[in-house]
């Protein structure tokens, strides 16, 4: 039961943030690109002053999996970082806590690269 | 001669167009006009292995398909007229480049056709050359790469953006011919409305569209109805209303004689091509492979061709300026006086 | 034609067709929820195996990234985002999409100067405000602690 509860906060969350990105496609004249830059940002600002970990312990991957949660690991990798080093951690901290993601990206994308070709759009 | 008010060139010898022929992609093919295109590839490939390769291809196909419709000897070309979307108009460059014949490159965005077929009309008509092709090509693929995003990335198009068409059109002009001719001409001036929506070409182009319609109009004292069909070249659906509303406004009603190229191109519904066609090719395809086979085979006499098109760069939009638009105007004739005798 | 640009431009906002703002935001609202929750099915099936918790957590959206490239390499994911818009793009899928495509797209001007220089066309402005951000916040909070 648990488990199907975990699901439906993630839907909801989750699926909430998408819708909010949506209206501002269809209904300011932001660019895909900037609202992911917006998105971004607003995550380790909201993580930063603390608004955006209640969110995650309430909804697990529905908060970590748009690209708010992109900007919470980069937040919290730098709030570690600096607990451990000091000032040199808000320059390492980012990137440590992103770094699966982003090198997930570059590998697959690469691969799939030299596989496959583009295809003609329906 | 040299009288700066008037546009219009009425030609002294009008050149007759004797071969012409347009190769698409696959969802061309699957459009309206499907059947009346010379050649396609359902793969949109044309056997290449880039894009760009693959524009150049079908323009180099179009042409030399052209030519053996015309039964013209290709040695007997003089002159080759033409442009693409591609920086640097490298379709053209690639596609041309085993003809061996002069060749002018030109770019026009989507009025790249008409640009080049009033040149070599006007060559010929001067007496420079007996035969000249006018050619022109776009690319669904090339061009969403150069202008929008990657092929594969996932995005939702707007509901007033039109489809680059997959399509090259080649048309061979010579001095003497049964017809159609083309009997006037009119280059368009560069028009700005402050429209910066990509999304909404149409829009940022009707009003060159306009401006050429009324200046031709009042400089030759036609009307509307005097035409079997006026077509602009890929306003699409949100253009080609704007276009008909505001003509209307100048007092030149055409609602019975205008359709627009971009709409022809594609089934409106079935398609999902949102407002209609664009490109170089769009407009080409539509004269090479549906206009003039229907005017040599007597359905109209007289088409008044108006391709517009729209003279943004990606870092110009990039910057927020506003898109530029042209309107050249190529009026095709079965009466070779230009004289609208039936209508 | 007799109309200043304000007017022109007002007239064509005016007639121009909207998006279907209620369809867009249910299928952007119902795409994305499935992503995430698909995401905490993951999440919750990674934990039942030998694991570490924070591994678990690591291995969720590389999951997500290899299966959203794949979709973008086979051809599927702009179908699936042309129905989904914000749904497919706001999960950590549209970020592996915006770096997949590029990559594919510019294999043919080569893989260091098209695969290589081109991946990062689209995502890298996340990547760079992302970082640009989060550089301040550690500053802040460093700030902070000294103060503290």
């Amino acid at each position: 039961m648990d488990f199907i509860f975990s699901l439906i906060k993630a839907f909801a969350v989750g699926g909430t943030i998408c819708l909010i990105a949506q209206i501002l496609i269809d209904k300011t004249a932001m660019t895909p690109a900037r609202i992911l830059v917006l998105y971004v940002s607003l995550g380790v600002i909201l993580t930063g002053i603390g608004l955006y970990e209640p969110l995650v312990s309430f909804a697990g991957c529905g908060a970590t999996t748009p690209l708010l949660g992109f900007g919470y690991s980069l937040a919290k990798g730098v709030r570690k970082a600096v607990d451990e080093r000091g000032l040199i951690g808000a320059l390492t901290g980012g990137l440590t806590g992103t770094a699966a993601g982003i090198a997930a990206a570059a590998f697959f994308g690469y691969l799939f690269a030299l596989i496959f070709r583009g295809h003609p759009k329906k | 001669m040299g009288d700066a008010d008037v546009r219009v060139l009425s030609l002294k010898n009008p050149p007759s167009a004797v071969g012409f022929a347009a190769a698409v992609g696959q969802k061309e093919y699957e459009g309206p006009l499907g059947s009346e295109f010379d050649l396609h590839d359902e793969t949109g490939t044309f056997g290449m292995d880039t894009w760009e390769k693959s524009e150049s291809e079908m323009q180099r196909l179009a042409l030399n398909l052209a030519l053996s419709r015309g039964k013209c000897d290709p040695a007997s070309l003089e002159a080759v007229f033409a442009g693409d979307l591609m920086n640097q108009c490298t379709s053209s460059a690639y596609g041309l480049l085993g003809f061996g014949k002069p060749y002018f490159g030109l770019y026009g965005a989507c009025s790249t056709f008409a640009e080049a077929s009033m040149l070599a009309s006007a060559m010929i008509s001067a007496g420079y050359f007996q035969k000249a092709a006018a050619v022109s090509s776009s690319h669904f693929c090339s061009a969403e790469r150069q202008f929008r995003f990657p092929l594969e990335y996932g995005g939702q198009r707007a509901p007033t953006a039109q489809w680059t068409a997959t399509a090259a059109g080649a048309l061979i002009l010579c001095k003497e011919g049964k017809g159609p001719y083309i009997t006037e001409v009119m280059p368009g001036v560069i028009v700005d409305k402050g429209i910066n929506d990509i999304n909404n070409m149409g829009a940022a182009m009707a009003p060159a569209a306009i401006d050429s319609l009324c200046t031709y109009f009042t400089e030759t004292g036609k009307k509307p109805d005097d035409f079997d069909l006026i077509l602009t070249g890929d306003l699409g659906l949100e253009g080609h209303a704007i276009t008909l509303t505001l003509m209307k406004n100048q007092g030149f009603d055409m609602t019975r004689v205008y359709n627009d190229c971009g709409l022809l191109l594609y089934g409106k519904e079935s398609q999902d091509v949102h407002c209609g066609g664009s490109g170089c090719g769009c407009s080409a395809s539509v004269i090479c492979g549906h206009i003039l086979k229907g005017m040599a085979s007597g359905k109209w006499k007289n088409v008044l061709y108006l391709a517009t098109g729209a003279l943004m760069s990606p870092n110009s939009l990039k910057q927020g300026a506003a898109i530029p638009g042209i309107a050249h105007l190529v009026h095709f004739s079965m009466d070779r006086s230009g004289e609208n005798s039936d209508a | 034609m007799n109309m200043d640009n304000n007017t022109y431009r007002k007239f064509v906002k005016a007639r121009a067709p909207k998006s279907p703002l209620a369809k867009d935001c249910f299928h952007a609202f119902l795409v994305g929820g499935l992503i995430c929750a698909f995401a905490q099915a993951l999440l919750e099936g990674f934990l039942t195996l030998e694991m570490t918790e924070e591994n678990a957590k690591t291995l969720v959206p590389v999951t997500l990234i290899f299966l959203a490239a794949l979709c973008t390499g086979l051809g599927v994911f702009d179908d699936i985002a042309k129905f989904a818009g914000a749904g497919t793009l706001v999960p950590i899928t549209g970020f592996a999409n915006a770096v997949a495509s590029p990559a594919i797209d510019d294999k043919s001007e080569g893989l260091v100067m098209g695969v290589g220089a081109q991946m990062f066309t689209i995502a890298g402005p996340v990547i760079v405000y992302g970082i640009l951000t989060s550089v301040l916040y550690g500053f802040c909070y460093w700030i902070w602690g000294m103060l503290m």
